[in-house]
Parts: C-alpha cells; structure tokens; sequence
C-alpha cells in the first residue's frame, strides 16, 4: 500500500473567458508515493501544484480519477485520509484571536487527540517556538509564523506530510532549520511528499523527482538517475555580446553568463571554438557538473513542443 | 489485521485514532467558538446589554405612560422581554456569521477544511455556540434591565423554548449567511438589511395588533414575530397569538435552516471547491 496514490486524476476549471474550453489544471496523473520515502513535486508556476494537494487535502475535489492515502480514499474515506495527513499550507494564515499554544491544543482535539501538550512543546521546541507558546499569532514575525503552521500540522503525528514550498521567502538560516527538522522527520519514518520551486533544495532532500507541465508528468524518476541522464556537465563562462544563432539556440542565459550542456570534451571544445570563430572572447570559463535546475530545464523544454502540439 | 497494525507490525508509523471518540472534535470546535466571543467580551457581550438598556432607558421614558398593552402591564414591562429575544436573536446570528467569514477571508478556515470533522460535527458546534451566546447576552440584558419595573414569569417554560428554539435558528440563518458571504460587505447587507429589520418590525417595540390591517398581515409573515410572541407569552401568559402556533412555526422555521445548513457543509459550498 502506498503513502499517497494518484490514480488517473483529473481536473478541470470552468474558463470565464472561453466557456467551452475549460481550463485542464491535471491532465490524467498517476503517481504511487512510497512509505518512507522524501518525495519532490516541482513545476513551473500553475494551477496544477495548488490543485494537486488541494485534492489530496479534500480542499478540492478531482473531475475524475482517485486519490487514496494509506489505502484511505480521500473522498469516499476522508476522516481516515485526513489523519493520515499533514499539510503545511504555503499561504502564511493565522487565527487572530488565539495564541499559539491555544492553536496548537485547538488543532490536536480536532483530530482527537488528548493531553498533547508534552508533544506540543516537543513540537516548540524543535521548532524555535517555546518562548512565544503565549504569544498571540498575530503578533509573530512571518519565520515564526511559518513554524508554527509545520507545528500545526504536526500535532497530530501523522505519518504522511505534504508541505507546499515550505522556505519560499524564507531567509537562509530559517530555511536551513526547517530543511534539518524534515530531514530528521523523515529519517524518523515519516513520508514526506514537497513541493519547491528551489531546485537546489529538491536535489539536497528528495529521493525522487515528479516534474509537472501542463497538468501532466513529464519526469519521474530517481533524483540520483535525472541527474545522471540529463547532460553530465555544464560548460559555464560570461561574454559580453550576443551570441552565435546555433550556440545562443542550445544556452541558457542569464544577462552576461551563458551556461552550455556537454556531454563530453569534445563538446566543450567545440562551443568553445564557436566563441571564437565569433569574434568573441569567453571570460571566467569553467566546467560544473549538471544540477537539477539544468535537467529542469532540458525536460521542460523538450516538452514544450510536445505539449503545446498535445493541447487543442 | 487493521491498517494500523499492519503499519506498526511493519515498523511503520501508526495513525493517531481519535482518544476522547468522534465527540471531542465537534467539542474541541465548540469550545473554541465560544472561547472565540469570550475573549472579546466587551464588544460581544457587553456592547449588545448596553445597547439593550439604552432602547429601554429612551423608548421607556418617551412611551411609558402613553401606550398600555395586555392591560395591567407596564410599556416598560412589556418592552423588556422584546429586548432580551431581540438581543438573543441578533447576537446568535452575528457568532457563526461573523466567524465563518472571517476564518474565510483571513484564510484560517484551512484549518479546519484539513480535519477529520464531519459536516455534522461543524453544524452542532457552530450552532451551539451561536446558542449559548445568545443565551449569555440574552441573560446579561435580562439581569440588567429586571430592576426597571415588576417582571412576571407566568410559564417559564416557554421562555426557555423559545429562547432555545430562536438562538438555533438564529445560528443556523448566521451559518448559511456566513458560507455564502464572500465579503465582509455581502455579510452588511444580510445582517443590515434583512435580519435588523426583520427583528425590529416583528413586535419588540410594540404589540401588533396596533398595526394596520395590511402591516398587521405582513407582520404574520414574519417568522421572528412569532419568536417574540411566544417568547413574551412566557412572560405574562398573554400573546398577539396562541403559543402553540409560535412553536410549530418557529419549530418548522428551525428545522428548515437547519437542513439548508447541513446540506451546505455537505457539499462544501463555497468552502471546498
């Protein structure tokens, strides 16, 4: 049984703007997310993301297909599904009328747990949190409040955690302890299903990578073999003109820094030749290995013809 | 072997099963709700007693020796349980409304959209709450405003009742107003103009029979009338119409919203997508 199953799921909006066509935010996604496993959902900015959990939070409910979690299906099963659950919303929301600690005992008898508070102020204290349990919410800064909704969502211990860009905006000594406290949740046996736009954090934490365009998968692998089946290196250098039509087609370029995928030596000569034979001089040349952000972008753009030649 | 067995037996993480049973996640909203009012008591309970006594000190001064109603009783007397059910209907409506969209705008409602609490499990907390603050500043008025004249209580048990009965209708009107307003605007013009003057024309300030035959007619139409009605009749064991009228209408009335209510938390009306 897995953490969480998609099962050919669908979703489509009603578009204003064209009654007929409705908006296709997922386009028939199948996905098994193993128990135990640290698992990284990455696309680029859509409805899908925000649909994709919301329809496993019970927030939305799918156009077709289903979607279980622990065996539990979501609509028919939700109670079970849902304490199987913890979600950390992106949005920074808070109840203003209570403090954190009051949230965090409200929370936990929701779900029907007795008597939290050892694990409550377990929960602050991993959390950094412990000095403002009488706080009011309101009164946190958005650090603060951004631990508290991982708090939120942990209080009642559940198994599967699902959490939506969870260091967006966050500074990088904040983004550093939430990435070691999943960590840790995950090596402690919790599932744990991310969504980022941070590339970096995706190769450093997931074991295994969904990349979605349009609604549908278009990657879905090991992050260890995307990795080793995307172009092994990246030749890197800045010019200070535009580049030759074939070079400039292959690049990606970031004002003056160009960064070319190769596969071997004799690629790397060979762009390199190209600069010159331009009239054009490469400065601070070097040569890295692939990251995720350059397989991110290789898959995207190989499947933007085949999406766009897809969609009618 | 259960789910969870398998999972532990596995070495996996188990699922925590609710400990106090399916009860404590409605109580746990419950309790919240009313933590909720009471945490800014003077706007949600002290504001409305105060306002209660301001209508009695003025209409009082300005009416009591020139209208009698029921006899023997004094306008004073006669305002005064009018007062309380019109403060115990508004303030129930105004909790589950004011809370609903609030948690909708503010984007807390994720919260509890992410429970295990069943659609059931959302209408009796809320309504309940809405009732014990409709009962707290219905109380409040009445312990402020007894001291202003002789108060009888014929037959008590009405006045329990229909209390009862209004303040779950009220929250039950103030949960469906509170899921389908998506502005805090929308939520103005129910409760500005559809609720305040449907209790203001419905008997608190004076008998109805006073009316003209047309307004009297429209006044039957009014369920909140018959709330009042019942609820004075409590009070001196005389009303602009039978009891027992009142409560199969304010009954009926009750049980209607409810069912609207319900089914809207089913489907997740404007709250899940």
């Amino acid at each position: 049984m897995s953490a969480i199953s998609f099962q050919s799921v669908s979703k489509s909006y009603p578009s204003p703007r064209s009654p007929n066509k409705p908006f296709q935010a997922l386009d028939r996604v199948s996905l098994q997310i193993e128990r135990g496993e640290f698992f990284g959902l990455l696309w680029p900015n859509g409805a899908g993301k925000t649909t994709m959990i919301s329809i496993l939070a019970g927030l939305t409910r799918a156009s077709a297909g289903s979607v279980s979690v622990l065996g539990k299906d979501v609509v028919t099963d939700y109670a079970q599904a849902r304490r199987s659950l913890g979600i950390v919303p992106q949005e920074l929301v808070f109840d203003p009328f209570f403090s954190v600690r009051e949230a965090l005992r409200f929370q936990s008898g929701y779900f029907g747990i007795r008597n939290n508070d050892a694990w409550i102020d377990e929960l602050l204290r991993s959390l950094g949190l412990s000095d403002k349990a009488s706080a009011n919410t309101r009164q946190l800064s958005g650090g603060m409040k951004r631990r508290m909704l991982v708090a939120q969502a942990l209080v009642h211990k559940p198994p599967v955690i699902v959490l939506d860009e969870p260091t967006a905006g966050v500074d990088v000594e904040l983004r550093q302890t939430l990435w070691h406290f999943i960590a840790k949740l995950n090596r402690e046996g919790h599932t744990v299903l991310l969504t980022t736009h941070y590339l970096e954090e995706a190769e450093a934490l997931c074991g295994r990578i969904a990349m979605l365009k349009s609604g549908r998968i278009v990657a879905l692998d090991s992050t260890s073999e995307l990795l080793k089946a995307a172009s092994s290196n990246v030749l890197r250098f800045k010019v200070d003109a535009e580049l030759p039509a074939e070079l400039a087609a292959k690049a990606r370029v970031t004002g003056r820094i160009v960064q070319l995928p190769a596969h071997d030596a004799r690629e790397i000569e060979a762009y390199l030749a190209a600069v010159r034979e331009a009239g054009l001089e490469a400065h601070d040349v070097e040569i890295r290995k692939a990251d995720l952000e350059d397989v991110f972008v290789e898959v995207m753009a190989k499947n933007q013809d085949a999406v766009a030649d897809a969609t009618p | 072997m259960s789910t969870d067995a398998q999972l532990v037996a596995a070495g996996m993480l188990p699922v925590q099963q609710p400990q106090g049973g399916a009860m404590m996640g409605w109580r746990t909203l419950f309790y919240k709700e009313i933590l909720r009012f009471w945490k800014v008591g003077f706007q949600t309970v002290g504001a409305p007693v105060l306002t209660a006594i301001l209508y009695l000190l003025v209409f009082g001064h300005v009416l009591e020796d020139r209208v009698r109603v029921f006899g023997t009783i004094s306008y004073t007397a006669f305002l005064i349980p009018g007062l309380v059910m019109m403060s115990i209907l508004q303030n129930a409506f105004a909790n589950s409304s004011s809370s609903l969209i609030q948690s909708k705008i503010m984007g807390n409602l994720v919260f509890l959209l992410l429970t295990p609490l069943s659609h059931w499990h959302w209408f009796f907390a809320y309504v309940a709450s809405s009732v014990v603050r409709g009962l707290v500043v219905g109380l409040g008025v009445l312990l402020a405003t007894v001291w202003f004249t002789t108060l009888p209580f014929v037959a008590a048990g009405w006045i329990l009742v229909f209390a009862l009965l209004g303040a779950s209708l009220m929250g039950a009107l103030g949960l469906i107003a509170g899921l389908w307003a998506e502005k805090f605007d929308q939520m103005a013009v129910f409760q500005n103009f559809i609720i305040m003057p449907m209790t203001f024309l419905s008997g608190v300030f004076y008998s109805i029979k006073s009316l003209p035959p047309f307004w009297l007619a429209v006044s039957h139409l009014n369920p909140f009338f018959y709330m009042i009605d019942g609820f004075r009749y409590g009070f001196f064991g005389q009303s602009d119409v039978s009891p027992w009228l009142s409560l199969a209408i304010v009954g009926s009335a009750m049980l209607g919203a409810s069912a609207v209510a319900v089914h809207l938390l089913r489907i997740g009306y404007k709250i899940r997508s």
